[in-house]
């Protein structure tokens, strides 16, 4: 069998599958077993979200969900890359930081919400520190890792050619250490867009996809939640597809360092 | 070349005194939390926020102390533990089950990976509201969430690990008149196993997160999760940190304890890390 050939019968299997899957559903919802509103067919799931997004609430919903996430992730990233940096750059920090680190990374950022929301009230300002209290310690650890696994030998090597401490740092620390930063901001991408939703949920504002779903289950809206559902799935693939891999190919790439993180 | 020099000098007397050392790790992992303790003292005192909701520690302490004697924590913690082990079972019999199934046969891998494929990207706790309409509230929907959640990482490292089994081990095994379960058992086991085991971590890890978030929805009688979420209505800012810190004493076990030890023992003895 030839590697078309092949290819195209794993198309048609994947396929089969997923149009299988859709059928087995629809079925299933149409038996009449369970109540429609709680298995709704998927012909009124498509509606309600061709629906949502034309009149612009489900657009509404992901902007401020986005915004919440960008916005939690973008203050990890301020707070830990630096931090990251220091932590490997001197031992006192590390030293400080580390056990801090490793006492609060084990608890879900989900068990903060409640404390959060009698601190801060209900609103962004929950959501947003739960997205950076889930985003900072990957962040962390991985920028402290990859900044110890620089290559002393590049260190030396740059130092002998005359390079100041700044430009060693931008020059060379920062694309070294580039592919564990990056690996660590998508790792707490991935934590953020799952602190968000929960966040959403407990610690209500009027909107955001979290919110819409946990609303929906109120008044028995399985199609609306199923539509959320399905963008929150876009919208986290789109950004672990094309986002992360257009920085990777911007930054790591072109640095020509993905061969030696892998080495 | 001082450093080399100093590091001479400074070796002989470190292994001197073994007992100074172990002394010195705990104080220096110690010294941090000290020093947050008193930022977070002098805070909770200078009245700043109102005690209520900024307990100073022995506030927290206390609540963690009354309720532990009382029998109410260890409940909570124990029926969030029953919870997991639960979820995480069926998971990892599922999880390791389909893994396998895709990384033997091309058919399944085929059939199964869109579906797989599809559903991972969405992050478990938005299906909780899903699960909870359509399984009610209470332990039910908790752990078939849990279960949920923590399937996919175990899959996918599993199916990466049976893939990842050399193809010349199979080839030898056969070549020496294994059967087909021999390989299996003898073979592709122990060689997926590394990868098996960073499945189960990855799953326990999610799991945890998953169910103390789904505790709170899904209005369950005992659970830390509940317990925190509950102890908001009565501004309980103490019995919620008491809640969170051991929520992390737990976690903190379950990586270090559990999964450490694990590895260890089964990868070093089968030889397949060193």
């Amino acid at each position: 069998m030839t590697l078309t050939a092949e290819r195209l019968r794993t198309w048609r299997r994947a396929a089969t599958s997923i149009v299988g899957l859709l059928i087995f559903y629809e079925l299933v919802a149409r038996s009449g077993y369970f109540p429609a509103v709680l298995l709704p067919p998927l012909g009124k799931v498509a509606l309600t979200l061709w629906t949502t997004v034309t009149d612009g609430t489900m657009l509404h919903h992901a902007a401020a969900t986005l915004y919440r996430v960008l916005a939690g992730m973008t203050l990890a990233v301020i707070v830990a890359v630096p931090l990251g940096v220091l932590m490997a750059r001197y031992k006192s920090v590390e030293n400080f930081c580390l056990p801090l680190a490793s006492a609060l990374m084990p608890i879900p950022s989900l068990a903060w919400v409640p404390v959060f929301i009698l601190w801060f009230g209900l609103g962004n300002t929950v959501a947003i520190l739960i997205v950076f209290y889930a985003a900072t310690f990957p962040i962390l650890l991985n920028t402290w890792s990859g900044v110890r696994a620089v290559n002393p030998l590049w260190l030396r090597a740059a130092g002998a050619m005359g390079a100041n401490g700044q430009s060693l740092f931008w020059k060379v620390m920062i694309p070294a250490a580039s592919p564990f930063i990056i690996t660590g901001i998508r790792q707490a991408f991935l934590r953020a867009w799952i602190a968000v939703i929960g966040a959403e949920f407990l610690a209500a504002s009027d909107w955001g996809l979290g919110w819409v779903i946990f609303d929906a289950k109120e008044f028995l809206n399985a199609d609306l939640m199923l539509a959320s559902l399905a963008v929150i799935g876009v919208i986290g693939f789109l950004f672990e597809r094309l986002f992360f891999g257009s920085i990777e190919k911007a930054t790591v790439m072109r640095w020509g360092m993905v061969r030696a993180a892998k080495s | 070349m001082t450093d080399a020099v100093q590091a001479a000098s400074a070796s002989p007397a470190a292994p001197a005194a073994p007992g100074g050392q172990a002394l010195r790790i705990i104080a220096r992992n110690g010294f941090p939390f000290l020093v947050v303790g008193i930022i977070w003292e002098i805070v909770a005192r200078s009245g700043m926020f109102p005690r209520k909701l900024f307990p100073p520690l022995e506030d927290i302490a206390s609540a963690f102390w009354r309720l532990t004697v009382s029998g109410i924590l260890p409940h909570h913690a124990l029926e969030t533990l029953l919870r997991l082990i639960a979820g995480f079972a069926l998971a990892a019999a599922v999880g390791v089950l389909i893994g396998i199934a895709m990384g033997r046969s091309r058919r399944t891998e085929d059939y199964t990976l869109p579906i797989v494929a599809m559903l991972a990207p969405i992050p478990g706790i938005a299906y909780a509201p899903l699960f909870l309409l359509w399984f009610g509230l209470g332990n039910l929907p908790a752990i078939l969430l849990v279960a949920f959640v923590s399937t996919f990482p175990i899959i996918f490292n599993t199916w990466t690990g049976v893939k990842a089994v050399k193809e010349i081990w199979l080839r030898s095994a056969q070549a020496m008149g294994a059967t087909d379960h021999k390989v299996f058992r003898h073979v592709i086991l122990p060689g997926a196993l590394p990868y098996i085991l960073t499945g189960l971590r990855l799953g326990l890890a999610q799991a945890w997160r998953v169910l103390v978030g789904v505790e709170m929805l899904a209005a369950v009688s005992w659970g830390l999760g509940w317990l925190i979420f509950g102890a908001r209505e009565f501004l309980n800012t103490d019995v919620m940190l008491a809640g969170v810190a051991v929520i992390g004493l737990i976690g903190l076990t379950l990586e270090k304890l559990v999964f450490q030890k694990v590895e260890d023992y089964t990868l070093v003895r089968w030889g397949m890390m060193r």
